[in-house]
């Protein structure tokens, strides 16, 4: 029946490209508008993707220090790092705790700032100006004046919480206990694009759902919990995903904040950090190629095991996206 | 129903208003309820713009006192700022660069994402698969070789490397103006087909402003993605305080020059203005534009 159906569409849209061929000039695709159009596209995939990924893989077999040509060294690279490079240990752990936390903090507090905006009749656009603004301050500027604000020495942050009766406030960025959870408030304050795909995600939830469930007697907690977050799972699990791909490339952020502040205890030493610092620091451009190959299988898996998982907990009202 | 006395129909009346009253008085409490919520949280949204700008104000010694108010008011600073560090300068190259990363982007990402959409051909859905990969392939993987590519052309330090990319289309906005222009009905191309259109004319003179609204999204989000870009600059300008950026700029302040230390929320101040006046101007296609790059379709 299906297939069907789908046959006959096939068809109707031939009948209907073959009336309009017809009165055109050209019978057949028109290959040659599709190359020139798909030709900026074709050319950067060769040069900054195609290209690139060969050459790194090969280069992460190698010494490579951007002057000589690459010497072949076989795995040695890949030993290393999991054999002898305490760096490599500590960025690790730090990436994996970053996004432990900040993943679920960022999608929960998203789902609750986009929630708490349908809520109101009236006034509901500048409310959502506002969560929306900070997410448009430039990164670098943004985490510029987080250290700033947050410095224990200068910054009126701590007073604040002095004044609300926290004798011993955190010294934030300054402090290694504190410096990430502090990245963190700087993440989940510019988290203005996120709550924007949540909000449309909840204003596509049908109201009809709602209303059957009040009409069930559920209550408001009840509908939030067995309405809104079975249908927002397709959004959250989206989300997730590229949360994941997003924080093993977390950089600018903390590398700014840890050249604020010196961050001798290497608090905010991120997988991506080490991968730059081996680059363009060390030289080691073989060793970082590694590095980086070993953040793409690490994706790579992560995002595999998610796709995994989905069957059990993500419901798709119009079946599943990855089929 | 007519078994009911004139008093009980009283009492249910009664019933009724004070039932309709409680729940008035639910709805009142639960709008006060969620408005309180939403000032609060808006506060603490707010607050760390507020403080950047009030910081941005102060003499040093305010700021160091961690005053919560100027007073006096010292505009001066923005005048200042200029004079202390060449912050003319990295706002020009700022601009620079995101004009050109911007006008690269829109010219290059349009025509791919329009074949992509508009029309069938084989091998369409294949290299539609094969961008949407891209997307999700970490930067860190193909930076290196091509920093060695920009090195041996000698680029480095310079603009080049941050501009020509652009104009080799960029996934994110391939994938965003497909979304849109899969959303144009087939009639209308069909009919101008008919009527003797190019496919040329089709693009340019039907679909192109029809499509204007992810247009101007992406538009927006290449400027802004380049004017908040800080890795790009720091792989290959940081060499050449020449050719900083405001994000490199800002990152070197103190170790530049000797100025207040509250002069970098000066600094800051500057540095988001455009944007967030941009963001004023344009919160609709931006909104939108946001959202078609969710889950949906």
């Amino acid at each position: 029946m299906k297939s069907l159906s789908r046959n006959k569409s096939v068809a109707s849209n031939m009948g209907a490209a073959d009336l309009a061929s017809q009165k055109t000039r050209k019978l057949k695709t028109p290959w040659v508008f599709i190359a020139i159009c798909m030709s900026p596209w074709v050319f950067g995939f060769l040069f900054f993707t195609a290209y690139p990924m060969g050459a790194s893989l090969y280069q992460s077999f190698t010494k490579f220090n951007l002057i000589e040509t690459p010497k072949w060294v076989g795995t040695e690279n890949y030993v290393r790092m999991f054999t002898d490079d305490p760096d490599f240990w500590k960025a690790l752990k730090n990436t994996v705790w970053i996004s432990a936390v900040s993943i679920p903090l960022r999608i929960a507090f998203a789902l609750f700032t986009a929630w708490i905006l349908t809520k109101p009749k009236r006034g509901s656009n500048i409310y959502r100006t506002i969560f929306f603004l900070p997410a448009m301050v430039p990164t670098v500027a943004a985490t510029m004046s987080f250290t700033y604000i947050f410095n224990p020495a200068i910054g009126p942050i701590n007073k604040f919480l002095e004044f609300f009766g926290i004798k011993n406030p955190p010294m934030w960025f300054i402090d290694p206990h504190w410096s990430k959870w502090a990245l963190i408030l700087l993440g989940l304050w510019g988290i203005g694009d996120t709550m924007i795909i949540y909000l449309a995600g909840l204003l596509d939830v049908p109201r009809s759902l709602y209303e059957a469930a009040a009409i069930e007697g559920a209550s408001g907690w009840q509908q939030f919990r067995y309405v809104t977050i079975p249908m927002m799972t397709p959004v959250i699990f989206f989300s997730t995903v590229t949360g994941i791909i997003g924080s093993f490339q977390y950089f600018t952020q903390a590398y700014v904040a840890a050249g604020q502040v010196n961050d001798y205890s290497h608090s905010m030493y991120f997988y991506a950090t080490h991968i730059y610092h081996e680059a363009f620091r060390a030289y080691e451009m073989g060793y970082a190629s590694a590095l980086a190959w070993v953040l793409l299988i690490f994706t790579l898996i992560c995002t595999l095991i998610m796709l995994q998982t989905q069957k059990r907990w993500v419901h798709y009202p119009n079946g599943s996206l990855f089929k | 129903m007519s078994a009911y006395t004139q008093e009980q129909w009283a009492r249910i009346d009664a019933d009724a208003a004070i039932m309709r009253r409680k729940a008035r008085r639910h709805k009142f409490l639960e709008t006060v309820g969620n408005h309180s919520i939403l000032i609060a949280m808006s506060a603490i949204f707010i607050m760390p713009l507020y403080l950047i700008v009030v910081i941005s104000l102060m003499t040093y010694r305010q700021a160091s006192l961690r005053a919560l108010w100027p007073s006096p008011f010292v505009w001066h600073n923005y005048i200042e700022v200029f004079h202390a560090v060449p912050f003319m300068h990295w706002t020009l190259n700022t601009l620079f660069v995101s004009t050109l990363t911007m006008i690269g982007t829109v010219v290059s990402s349009v025509p791919p994402a329009y074949v992509l959409s508009r029309l069938q051909w084989r091998g369409r859905n294949g290299s539609f698969i094969l961008i949407l990969a891209t997307m999700m392939l970490p930067g860190q993987v193909t930076m290196i070789p091509v920093y060695v590519i920009f090195a041996k052309l000698h680029w480095i330090p310079g603009y080049l490397p941050l501009i020509v990319p652009a104009f080799f289309s960029s996934a994110f906005s391939i994938f965003l103006l497909r979304q849109f222009f899969a959303t144009i009905p087939d009639e209308i191309s069909d009919a101008a087909r008919i009527d003797g259109c190019s496919e040329f004319q089709l693009m340019m003179r039907i679909v192109i402003p029809l499509a204007k609204p992810a247009i101007s999204a992406i538009a927006l989000f290449a400027f802004l993605g380049a004017w908040n870009d800080f890795f790009g600059p720091l792989l290959y300008l940081v060499e050449n305080p020449d050719l900083w950026t405001l994000g490199i700029g800002l990152t070197q302040f103190e170790n530049l020059h000797h100025v207040d230390r509250n002069m970098l929320m000066t600094a800051s101040a500057l540095f988001m203005m455009p944007v967030i006046v941009i963001f004023f101007f344009s919160q609709k296609v931006f909104i939108e534009g946001v959202t078609l790059t969710g889950v949906k379709g």
